[in-house]
């Protein structure tokens, strides 16, 4: 059985969650702003319990068209791993690293393999710092899937999640870190630990 | 004026004439829209998981196809509707991401769910007019209570009707 009871967290590990989306989302911002070369902000983490209909309003629409990268989490630590852009950022992420002008960004979702090939593999380094963040800090061992990409609504996307969560109550527990730079480039990341590793993640850290 | 009401995520609704229920990007989630011809009560339904039986923390009866369809039913009869005039037509069951590494519950919960909402309604003797499921996309869908017809519409795709 569990110990953690995700609707009565107390602010301790409310406090303890953001700070691993703080570094984790840290880590990957670094990353990200490296692969193309330009300055990119962080948000504070937001550690918040929703209901699923809350769910894709916190990061925007509903039926905002996002480019979904999903990779599945194993090891000590089970659950889901979500990078989340909306298709103009990941537009403009795809010009910068092929060598396009930024500034040709678009909301044109018909990406070719190339360039879906190139977002996964954006996923995949970014997903990755994160998670070797989480890992170092909590000496946990995760093994992350190979990315699977999805262009389609902020709410079908984000329904995967919801579902893991369904399974345990009406709430979904969501670190979420956005990023931007002044222009282009926003996006999300989103940690979803399975119930059971919220208790290692908290107890790997003496909580 | 006729409304258009909100059904969110494990969430179910009925309407009247001249209203319509709609659900916003159905996932691996499926929608059912179940319909009366002569009352015109309509009802959406939109579930998340199949059965409310392998889950400890049940509550909420909109999230299964199994008690979340019944409700539906049960309401429309409140209203007014007549259970052997009830039609369905159901959409959504998608799996939304492909992966090669392991066979994940998560994943495959679409398919699952669309075996679930069939059986449901064949127990309940209520046929299924029309049938958007599977794949790999999100479905928005809108039931119309004045005709009885369900849009379904998608990212880069037609609209359909049904």
């Amino acid at each position: 059985m569990s110990k953690i009871d995700l609707g009565n967290l107390n602010s301790l590990q409310y406090d303890v969650l953001k700070e691993l989306g703080n570094i984790g989302a840290g880590n990957a911002t670094t990353a990200l702003s490296k692969l193309i070369n330009a300055k990119i902000d962080m948000r504070v983490p937001k550690v918040n319990l929703l209901g699923f209909s809350e769910l894709a309003k916190a990061m925007g629409r509903e039926e905002e068209i996002m480019v979904g990268i999903l990779l599945l989490l194993e090891g000590d630590v089970d659950g889901m791993m979500m990078f989340l852009l909306d298709v103009s950022s990941a537009r403009a992420l795809v010009n910068s690293l092929m060598g396009k002008p930024l500034d040709d960004a678009s909301d044109d979702i018909n990406f070719d393999e190339m360039e879906f090939s190139a977002l996964r593999e954006i996923g995949n380094i970014i997903t990755g710092s994160y998670l070797s963040a989480l890992s170092d800090m909590t000496r946990l061992t995760i093994v992350s899937s190979v990315p699977s990409l999805q262009i389609d609504m902020a709410e079908a996307i984000l329904s995967i999640p919801a579902i893991e969560f369904s399974k345990i109550g009406d709430k979904v527990l969501l670190i979420q870190t956005q990023f931007d730079d002044d222009s282009q480039i926003s996006g999300y990341f989103v940690l979803v630990p399975e119930l059971d590793s919220y208790d290692k993640i908290l107890s790997s850290l003496g909580l | 004026m006729s409304e258009t009401i909100k059904v969110g995520m494990a969430d179910l609704n009925i309407c009247r004439e001249p209203d319509c229920l709609t659900t916003i990007g159905l996932g691996s989630c499926v929608g059912i829209a179940l319909y009366d011809s002569v009352t015109k009560i309509t009802g959406l339904a939109h579930i998340m998981l199949p059965s409310s039986k392998e889950i400890k923390n049940n509550s909420n009866i909109a999230k299964f196809a199994d008690t979340g369809i019944v409700e539906t039913v049960r309401l429309m009869e409140e209203a007014g509707a007549k259970r052997s005039r009830l039609t369905a037509k159901i959409a959504g069951g998608a799996c939304m991401f492909a992966f090669a590494m392991k066979n994940n519950d998560a994943l495959n919960v679409g398919e699952k769910n669309v075996r679930a909402v069939k059986k449901v309604l064949e127990e309940l003797k209520i046929p299924i007019l029309a049938d958007d499921t599977g794949l790999n996309y999100g479905r928005t869908v809108i039931i119309d209570s004045n005709t009885g017809i369900f849009t379904i519409k998608s990212v880069g795709k037609p609209e359909k009707q049904l």
